[in-house]
């Protein structure tokens, strides 16, 4: 195989490693403090796609540079105000039930998906990236490669960045590390638990959701994404470890290579690739590569 | 409940499913009727079967998979890959009495193999890895043109004939799903409490004091979802039929989901409840347009289950000891208390 198309390979594999990176974090966030499985997490995805459209659309049509930015902003906003809801009104009273937890974010993600349906129809939708980061970039080794796909990489990164700084130097992050190993000692030490749990929610929901505009602007937005982005957070923080944002990270460049890669090798099996090394990782490593033994 | 009166209501619901044909013949016509059995009925316990399967393994095991219509999927395509006459013929060339016992050993094969690759996880990590692998299997056969004719999936699996009767015939269908359902149904609560069953719910207890009395939980785990898989198998086989085939849609994400939903609204501390929530669905289903709207079904099912998981996590079954609760406050405080 040549040389350029092997490099076009792993960075396809690496743009799509970012768009399940961002998603997944939130996820693993969610999870790690919380213990909370959020199978709702792809209908957050899919609603801050069809609110984030809903601003974009005619902003976009009146050409206003900044209609994406719009559209992105009040996606993660929606997506956020949805994931403090949930968290307030129906998962918070129910702490420490985890299997009713996700069995209730599963009825939430059946009556979501299904309203959204209602409201917007089954046409698929897609957003158009700003001018400064449309079209294509030269990229050495690869030639010519879609700049939005590159920025993509950029706003993983930063997230990335983000999501450590947070959690590694700010009071909130502080509290979030504490509650992971003991939440009944840091609510005794004078800590609002549910209101942290309430921040660190809307923060996994608004990653979701930031997901969601950047997910609807690399491909289609349409009916199913939510189960599809489900299964990949699902896949990358099994194979990743649980509540690790290193492992998310790992997990998502992972799955993310071995889907391209797949893809490029055997076209009709290359979902069995992702599967078997999810497989492996679970035999050899319950825990996830990066996670941490379960008590 | 004692077991013996279990047995009783039981064997009085089955006498129910038995009559119901014939009283329904009484009361409505014909054609009304013959809906009411095949369509509603029929379709509810060989759901219902599929989400026996998710029941047991809940309630001797405390094993919550959402993988249990993936494996019914499994029993499905391999007959419909198997037998002769489906379209499009892949292998083709068997008959029934062949393809029907291939797939509920692939069945029974692929609930051991589920088994095996979560046995070291439970509760939340098993639901999400049983979902995980559902999806996987989904997206597989969706793409796969070559083995299971991709999205569209495999038509016409009419069914055998029995005893020269043909199977499409609306009684010879159900009372095939009643006796089926009825064997497995009695089967599983004999075989909890044979020492097999007793060490599974053993496990569900206490995995580790189960393994200080020297029994390997592994290999009852695997045991257990290998049971599963034959049950899942049995409504698979039947599911397949009843809808003259199957397509990846069946056991995709919302159909895995269902399974769960039925199994949740009729509880999940009996295996009858399977039944319970499956009737019950069956009739939202075919019904969601009365009471709501026909294309949002979804949304009825998905607050029925929401309402269901919030007022009472036991489900539809679970509901009498609730309200007896509710009435007797002092007696609830004492039930509570384990």
């Amino acid at each position: 195989m040549a040389a350029d198309l092997v490099l076009t390979i792993v960075l396809n594999g690496l743009t799509l490693a970012a768009l399940y990176f961002i998603v997944a974090s939130g996820f693993s966030l969610i999870f790690g403090l919380m213990r909370t499985v959020n199978m709702a997490h792809g209908a957050l995805y899919l609603i801050a796609g069809y609110a984030g459209y809903a601003v974009f659309e005619p902003l976009y049509d009146q050409d206003v540079w900044w209609a994406w930015y719009a559209g992105v902003a009040w996606g993660v906003v929606v997506a956020a105000v949805v994931g403090t809801v949930m968290q307030k009104f129906l998962l918070g009273w129910m702490q420490g039930q985890e299997l009713r937890q996700a069995l209730v974010t599963i009825g939430v993600s059946i009556i979501v998906a299904d309203q959204l349906l209602a409201f917007y129809g089954g046409n698929p939708r897609q957003f158009f990236a700003p001018d400064a980061i449309f079209g294509a970039s030269a990229v050495p080794g690869v030639g010519n490669y879609p700049t939005f796909r590159l920025v993509q990489i950029g706003i993983a990164v930063a997230v990335g960045v983000a999501l450590w700084v947070i959690l590694n130097k700010t009071k909130l992050g502080l509290m979030v590390r504490a509650g992971v190993d003991d939440r009944e000692m840091l609510a005794a030490c004078g800590v609002n638990v549910p209101l942290v749990a309430i921040a660190v929610f809307a923060l996994g929901a608004g990653l979701a959701g930031l997901g969601g505009v950047i997910g609807s602007t690399a491909q289609p937005l349409s009916q199913g994404m939510d189960g599809r982005f489900l299964l990949i957070a699902l896949v990358v923080v099994i194979v990743g470890g649980m509540g690790s944002i290193t492992g998310t990270a790992l997990g998502a460049v992972m799955i993310g290579l071995a889907e391209q890669i797949g893809q490029a090798l055997f076209p009709t099996y290359s979902v069995i690739l992702t599967f078997v090394i999810m497989v492996a990782v679970l035999a050899l490593r319950p825990q996830g590569l990066l996670g941490r033994a379960t008590p | 409940m004692t077991p013996a009166r279990t047995t009783v209501i039981s064997l009085i619901g089955l006498a129910v499913l038995v009559v119901a044909p014939l009283v329904l013949l009484a009361i409505l016509p014909q054609n009304q009727a013959q809906f009411w059995t095949s369509n509603i009925l029929g379709r509810g316990l060989v759901f219902g079967l599929i989400a026996l399967s998710l029941t047991f393994l809940a309630t001797y095991g405390g094993f919550i998979s959402l993988a249990q219509m993936t494996v019914a999927g499994v029993a499905g395509y391999t007959v419909a890959v198997l037998t002769q006459g489906a379209v499009p013929t892949i292998v083709g060339g068997l008959p029934y009495a062949l393809t029907i016992p291939a797939g509920l050993f692939a069945s029974v094969l692929a609930g051991l193999l589920i088994g095996a690759i979560s046995v070291k996880t439970r509760d939340i990590y098993l639901l999400m890895i049983t979902l995980a692998l559902a999806m996987g299997v989904f997206r597989f056969v969706e793409t796969n043109i070559a083995w299971f004719n991709g999205y569209e999936g495999i038509r016409n699996v009419v069914g055998p004939d029995i005893f020269g009767l043909s199977f499409r015939s609306t009684y010879v269908f159900y009372y095939s799903v009643v006796a089926s359902c009825a064997v497995l149904y009695f089967g599983i609560l004999y075989l909890v409490r044979s020492p097999f069953g007793l060490v599974l719910q053993g496990i569900r207890d206490n995995p580790r004091r189960v393994s200080a009395l020297g029994y390997n939980v592994g290999q009852h785990r695997i045991a257990a979802f290998g049971v599963a898989g034959f049950i899942a198998g049995c409504g698979g086989v039947l599911a397949t039929i009843y809808n003259i085939g199957i397509s990846p849609g069946s056991i995709g994400l919302g159909a895995s989901v269902n399974i769960l939903i039925i199994s949740v609204i009729g509880g999940l501390g009996h295996p009858i409840g399977a039944f319970v929530g499956s009737i019950i669905f069956t009739v939202f289903d075919t019904f969601a347009a009365t009471i709501y709207d026909r294309e949002r079904f979804n949304t009825l099912i998905g607050l029925v289950f929401l309402i269901i998981v919030l007022v009472s996590p036991d489900g539809v079954v679970g509901l009498k000891g609730r309200l007896m609760a509710l009435l007797k406050p002092k007696q609830a405080k004492e039930a509570k208390s384990p």
